[in-house]
């Protein structure tokens, strides 16, 4: 199959390594990894933080580079909520019926990694092996935002060598929240307190999710603290073999 | 436009700056978590025993849409149906106006002193103060209303409005109040306390005022849900009822009531059924209070009905669920957010009724996490009305010229610029990757500098990687050329 990359933004900035995983994942499963260069971003930190004007020439960018392709993979919840739920309304708040209409036709085949892996491809042993003590955080886009179910949970459980713990009040948000991070940092700070708690108690080595966004929030503070505790994407550990 | 004045709501600018001082409260802290926690999981586990949740909820919005898509005819049908059982209404184009109304039926009946079943809307329109200035005692017969009256307070939550207080505290507060020093902390000896209290009241007043949680358009009935049975007292007792009601309240058939009070209580107490329904239709000679008064008020509501992602707001059935379960009112408590209307629900309602330029932190009060709109029982998508007031609070503050020169819109309009753009915004990494030089150490930036400093105050930011993924891409297809 050939796969169009999205990676988003801040992955292609700060998180590369998870973005050579996907495609080393894929690629290994036997399928064609597109790399549209004209991408930049999705346009969700603006469109949530208010700068909706701002957004649409972003939103209707990313719609004019990924229109051509049938499958759209992104290592990021957020970033494919932001186009599967986001982008129509977008599109109506700004009377653009055209976008409106390419955004029906693009959403539906903009998948997160996971969901592409095990709903679509109907793949959950990748062939990994990764001996280490793992928790998984939910991140709310993934969970309740375009609701990936237990995809990543089980693509975690079939990986050899892993010692997987469970998180306890798994569902509730680190706190992260895009810009609400720095503007109500406090409450931010709060939240994420009892995430790290939580995280410690599992005495897990890597805390997995599926969105590098809330991982920089909570991998900060476990950084921070010196948690010796670390965070990486779930392709990241997907990608490790023999 | 709507004068904000002619719109009462206690208005905190700034929310983070309450959530601030709350969160450094750790008898608050504690408090709310406890509470929180125990009410969550009643939801939870009285939920998940109807297997057919969603569908209920499907029903109640739909219930909802249609009364929003036909609130005027809807409300007319209202209004003659409780007139010809022999009620009277009226109606408030604003808190001024419902106020006006009330204070002079109150006058017309010669009372001094009334009695009140817990209302949010009564609050929203701050009716005991309208009352205290025309010389009127309002006497809150809820138990939570009650304690926080006695303590002078605001509520800090919809339906529990003493959640941030424990026993101790209460207790201290009835001790002082009540002129009972004896008086231990055990919750019977609270609960008689407050119950000798009241029932003076009950027996001695003769007018009282409620809010309403459904009227049914058909017959004209009007129902209140509770748990104590001190609002039946109230809407039975008197001579004279009032009852202030907001006019996305109604209901278009008798039948409706049987969808909402099933999802009401589950998603509210988390209880399979609430202890006291009331449900009145006028008067009835020799049965009831003899003459009753149904005030519809709009305050601010028609404007919300006009916007089409908002009014969605107006489905909202006051059940607390998505205060319960926000992870940020969890924290903050009710208080920081300056709002009759705390937690998710709030911070959509507040701003739509006063203005998003009178109310504009509140949008911002939420990490979108969108646990609100999975426990919602009429399925408002609080996130996507929460984005959308963001946009109105930006456009807003874009069209003055303090705002075009914020620091945020500058920044913002930048950085949009260069998403714009693939060649801007690999130039913008490329000197990301050698700027950042002076701030990284060991692949982390402890003390970042301008708009990275309120990140970094608090955790630690990532390093940008010193080759970006396109440029692995390049180098990698660059690699496989030369191979081949």
């Amino acid at each position: 199959m050939k796969i169009a990359l999205f990676i988003t933004c801040f992955n292609d900035t700060i998180f590369p390594n998870t973005g050579k995983a996907v495609v080393e994942i894929l690629e290994r499963l036997g399928h064609e990894v597109i790399f549209p260069e004209a991408q930049t971003c999705c346009g969700q930190m603006h469109f949530n933080t208010g700068y909706q004007a701002e957004a649409m020439p972003i939103i209707r960018q990313f719609v004019h580079t990924f229109s051509a392709y049938d499958v759209v993979v992104s290592p990021s919840a957020s970033c494919t909520g932001m186009v599967r739920d986001m982008y129509r309304l977008a599109a109506e708040v700004h009377h653009d019926m055209v976008l409106a209409e390419a955004v029906d036709q693009l959403a539906g085949r903009v998948y997160e990694f996971s969901e592409l892996l095990v709903n679509r491809l109907q793949v959950v042993d990748v062939g990994a092996y990764y001996p280490h003590r793992v928790t998984y955080h939910p991140t709310c886009h993934s969970l309740r935002g375009i609701r990936v179910g237990d995809a990543p949970e089980r693509l975690l459980r079939a990986v050899r060598g892993i010692d997987y713990v469970p998180l306890t009040s798994s569902s509730e948000c680190c706190g992260f929240g895009g810009t609400f991070a720095v503007k109500n940092a406090d409450t931010s700070m709060a939240m994420l307190g009892d995430k790290i708690r939580h995280i410690l108690d599992t005495r897990a080595e890597v805390c997995v999710a599926a969105d590098n966004s809330c991982l920089m929030h909570i991998g900060g503070a476990l950084h921070r603290q010196r948690s010796g505790v670390r965070v990486a994407h779930l392709a990241e550990i997907l990608v490790a073999q023999e | 436009m709507r004068k904000p004045e002619s719109v009462i709501i206690d208005l905190s600018p700034h929310f983070e700056i309450g959530a601030k001082q709350a969160l450094q409260n750790t008898q608050l802290r504690r408090n709310m978590g406890k509470a929180t926690q125990t009410i969550r999981a009643k939801r939870a586990a009285v939920v998940d025993e109807m297997q057919e949740w969603e569908s209920l909820r499907v029903a109640g919005q739909r219930i909802k849409d249609e009364v929003m898509r036909n609130l005027d005819t809807y409300l007319i049908q209202l209004e003659a149906a409780v007139q010809r059982a022999g009620g009277h209404v009226h109606w408030a184009r604003d808190a001024r106006e419902a106020n006006q109304i009330v204070t002079q039926l109150i006058q017309r009946a010669g009372a001094q002193e009334i009695i009140k079943v817990k209302s949010l809307t009564t609050d929203e329109i701050r009716l005991n103060e309208a009352l205290h200035v025309a010389g009127i005692t309002a006497i809150e017969t809820d138990l939570a209303e009650l304690i926080i009256q006695l303590a002078n307070e605001k509520s800090s939550h919809i339906l529990v409005p003493a959640i941030h207080k424990n026993r101790a505290e209460i207790r201290a507060l009835f001790q002082k109040a009540m002129n009972l020093p004896d008086l231990t902390d055990e919750p019977q000896q609270l609960a008689a306390a407050a119950r000798r209290f009241l029932r003076e009241k009950f027996m001695t007043v003769t007018v009282a005022t409620s809010g309403a949680n459904f009227a049914i358009a058909e017959t004209g009935s009007v129902c209140v849900v509770e748990s104590e049975g001190n609002g039946r007292m109230c809407l039975t007792m008197p001579d004279v009822l009032i009852s202030v009601m907001g006019i996305e309240k109604i209901l278009p058939r008798w039948d409706d009531l049987g969808v909402f009070m099933q999802l009401l209580p589950r998603s509210s107490t988390g209880e399979r059924m609430n202890p006291y329904t009331t449900i009145w239709t006028g008067v009835h000679q020799g049965d009831g209070p003899r003459e009753f008064h149904l005030v519809l008020l709009d305050n601010g509501r028609s404007d919300v009905l006009a916007d089409r992602v908002g009014r969605q707001t107006l489905h909202c059935i006051r059940c607390s669920a998505c205060i319960n379960i926000c992870p940020v009112y969890e924290r903050t408590g009710g208080h920081a957010y300056g709002s009759v209307y705390p937690g998710p629900i709030g911070a959509i309602l507040t701003p739509q009724l006063v203005g998003t330029a009178h109310a504009s932190s509140l949008p911002y009060a939420s990490s979108l996490c969108g646990a609100c709109y999975d426990v919602c029982p009429v399925r408002i998508n609080i996130p996507e009305v929460l984005v959308h007031l963001r946009g109105k609070v930006v456009a807003e503050k874009q069209a003055t010229i303090q705002g075009t020169l914020a620091a945020e819109n500058i920044g913002m309009k930048a950085i949009a610029q260069v998403f714009r753009h693939q060649t801007l915004y690999e130039a913008a990494q490329k000197s990301g990757q050698l700027a950042q030089h002076f701030f990284v150490t060991d692949g982390y930036i402890e003390q970042g500098p301008g708009p990275l400093a309120s990140w970094t105050k608090m955790r630690d930011f990532p390093a940008m990687a010193n080759q970006s993924f396109r440029e692995w891409w390049r180098e990698r297809k660059h690699n496989d050329k030369d191979k081949s």
